[in-house]
């Protein structure tokens, strides 16, 4: 049932918690290579019903990049209803496709959008902390909400900075899609080298090398920062395989071992 | 060269397939989908139907050639020949007038038979695969006698415009770009277009086209700021997601700074390039089949998602653009030449008889 992907996220313990709390995930793609499966794959596993069962777990997707109609289609052929979790109040979608064009007279501008959004993700956060559930929250994606910043990418870091801080406040971890090659032309690239920094499992999806193929749709990387133990030794670990998405699950093999 | 798997998964809603083919120029597609035709037959097919319905397509311009007009001629023609209300936007001064520029269908039953048969077949020469592909023909033929009033896609002749009677309509608004201090209307003109359009569970009634041209070229005073810019396309992608329409926007990348360009190609959902071929090139006159009816190139870089995570991997993704009798805009798979050169086969007409004949003879 693991695959290459949830061994190298640490998905594959017996725990009882989810590994990945107080984690900031961070998943970097390009326009060749979309890392979108990566995020509904981590959803999918966090909703997923628990064998333990003990403690509720509560999603909160900030959607920049689509309507709920395609994730709930995408995430409901993996086997995960999103409109029956929604009902069970275990999934909170924060709709930010629709924002509306800011005029030059706009009072609320850019940042004045992310503040009251991490303001909002703040109180949802506490109400469901409050019930003893433990929380995702999963953006999707940076570059649009730079976008929706006007810009400015300080104030996105910040958003992100107080996201993280949820992180040791409340029982809670981070997943965000941002896209890599943005910034490739870029000398110094704040908002992704402190993103990067600030990760503690950095995924990248590349296309192969040797071109697209129709059984190989390209490669990840999977940076497990790992935990800082009592030693202070990090046990970084690098994976390498590539994958195959389909509809209704993603293949991970490693180069050359498909069979 | 088989069209892209379109099977939808075991999963998807069964969308009744009637729905969508009472309204003309719309038909399904996989994972609830409805498609609006390109305009150009080979682009259809290779995209797997057509541009998706609350897709945004995004043309990579080549500043040493139009190209990407000819991309919105067709997809503008198709939509007036499907009665389908029409915005485009122009940085030209005079927007209106590019509208006869538009090429004309043509009268579909005669002309495309007469076209396919009109090449003798070649004599002798005559392979197992390739009455595969004589079948395929007869099928489409009897498909296109069949609803022949309203094809998905016709064939458009570039040398003649238009007829007058498409474009009376009421249903065409034009802008010129030029003219606006920034993006504020263009954005309230493309809201109220798409407002008709707003989609509704499981009915429709319309489908619309947007094409904006050359979007931030340099003679639009937005054209340095680049954060309002993408903030337009944002809530122009926004706002086509939830409406019943495609727009085609074009953009030269080139004057552009990469990171900018890199991030509307984020934005696109189905993103293409075009791009010239120089005129007296010997080397790739030498590696290309078919090099001198080439006009162009156009490359395939993403295909729109929709509803889905699988990405449509094709099985190639630069095409060679060429006018077919000097008519009919035709893609072909670009095919290295062998020793004698002999042509490429076109995606349509891909081994029938009118192309192999062209070439030389045949290596085996």
């Amino acid at each position: 049932m693991d695959n290459l992907l949830d061994r190298a996220l640490g998905l594959d313990g017996r725990g009882d918690r989810w590994p990945l709390l107080g984690k900031l995930v961070l998943v970097e793609d390009c326009v060749e290579t979309g890392g979108a499966f990566v995020v509904h794959h981590v959803i999918k596993r966090f909703l997923s019903p628990q064998p333990s069962g003990v403690t509720n777990h509560s999603l909160i997707l900030v959607a920049f990049s689509q309507p709920l109609s395609h994730y709930d289609r995408v995430l409901r052929k993996l086997g995960c209803n999103l409109v029956a979790q929604r009902d069970n109040n275990r999934f909170l979608f924060f709709d930010m496709l629709n924002l509306r064009f800011p005029d030059k007279h706009d009072a609320k501008t850019g940042s004045g959008i992310l503040v009251s959004l991490f303001e909002k993700i703040y109180n949802a956060v506490r109400a469901l902390s409050a019930e003893k559930s433990w929380v995702t929250i999963v953006i999707d994606d940076i570059a649009l909400m730079e976008v929706v910043a006007n810009g400015s990418s300080d104030s996105v870091l910040d958003f992100l900075h107080y996201c993280r801080t949820l992180m040791s406040e409340f029982d809670c971890s981070v997943v965000a899609l941002n896209h890599g090659d943005i910034y490739l032309s870029m000398e110094k690239p704040m908002l992704m080298l402190n993103l990067e920094y600030l990760s503690n499992i950095l995924v990248r999806a590349e296309p192969l090398a040797t071109g697209s193929a129709v059984d190989v749709h390209g490669q990840l990387m999977v940076l497990n920062k790992g935990e800082n133990d009592r030693q202070g030794t990090a046990g970084s670990k690098i994976h390498n395989f590539h994958f195959r998405v389909k509809e209704n699950s993603v293949d991970f093999f490693y180069p050359g071992g498909r069979g | 060269m088989a069209t892209p798997k379109t099977r939808a998964g075991s999963f998807s809603r069964n969308v009744p397939s009637t729905a969508a083919s009472q309204v003309p120029g719309v038909k399904s597609g996989p994972n609830g989908t409805l498609f609006l035709s390109s305009g150009i037959s080979d682009l259809d097919k290779i995209l797997g139907g057509g541009f998706p319905l609350g897709s945004l397509v995004v043309v990579m311009e080549d500043p040493e050639a139009p190209h990407h007009m000819l991309l919105l001629r067709n997809f503008m023609s198709q939509g007036l020949v499907h009665n389908q209300p029409l915005l485009y936007a122009s940085p030209a001064k005079d927007p209106r007038g590019f509208l006869g520029t538009l090429p004309s269908p043509v009268s579909s039953k005669d002309d495309k038979s007469l076209d396919r048969d009109s090449d003798p077949p070649p004599p002798g020469l005559r392979i197992a695969w390739q009455y595969k592909k004589y079948f395929g023909e007869n099928q489409q033929n009897s498909n296109s006698q069949r609803d022949n009033k309203f094809e998905f896609c016709n064939e458009f002749d570039l040398r003649k415009p238009l007829q007058r009677q498409f474009l009376s309509g009421q249903h065409i608004e034009c802008i010129s770009t030029q003219d606006s201090p920034d993006l504020a209307s263009l954005h309230d003109r493309c809201a109220t277009f798409l407002k008709q359009f707003f989609r509704t569970d499981g009915n429709i009634s319309g489908a619309g086209r947007i094409a904006i041209q050359s979007f931030c070229a340099p003679q639009c005073t937005y054209f340095d700021q680049e954060w309002h810019v993408l903030s337009f396309i944002r809530s122009l992608r926004s706002m086509i997601r939830s409406s019943n329409a495609v727009v085609i926007l074009s953009f030269p990348p080139s004057l552009l700074s990469p990171s900018f360009s890199k991030r509307l190609q984020h934005m696109a959902d189905t993103l293409l390039s075009v791009k010239a071929i120089p005129d007296e090139d010997k080397d790739l006159a030498k590696l290309l089949t078919g090099y001198q009816d080439m006009i162009g190139l156009l490359s395939i870089h993403k295909v729109a998602r929709i509803n889905t995570q699988v990405p449509i991997i094709l099985e190639a993704a630069t095409f060679s653009i060429k006018l077919q009798k000097r008519k009919f805009l035709v893609l072909e798979c670009l095919n290295q030449a062998p020793v004698d050169g002999s042509s490429g086969t076109s995606y349509a007409t891909s081994g029938s008889c009118s192309v192999s004949s062209k070439g030389g003879s045949l290596d085996f």
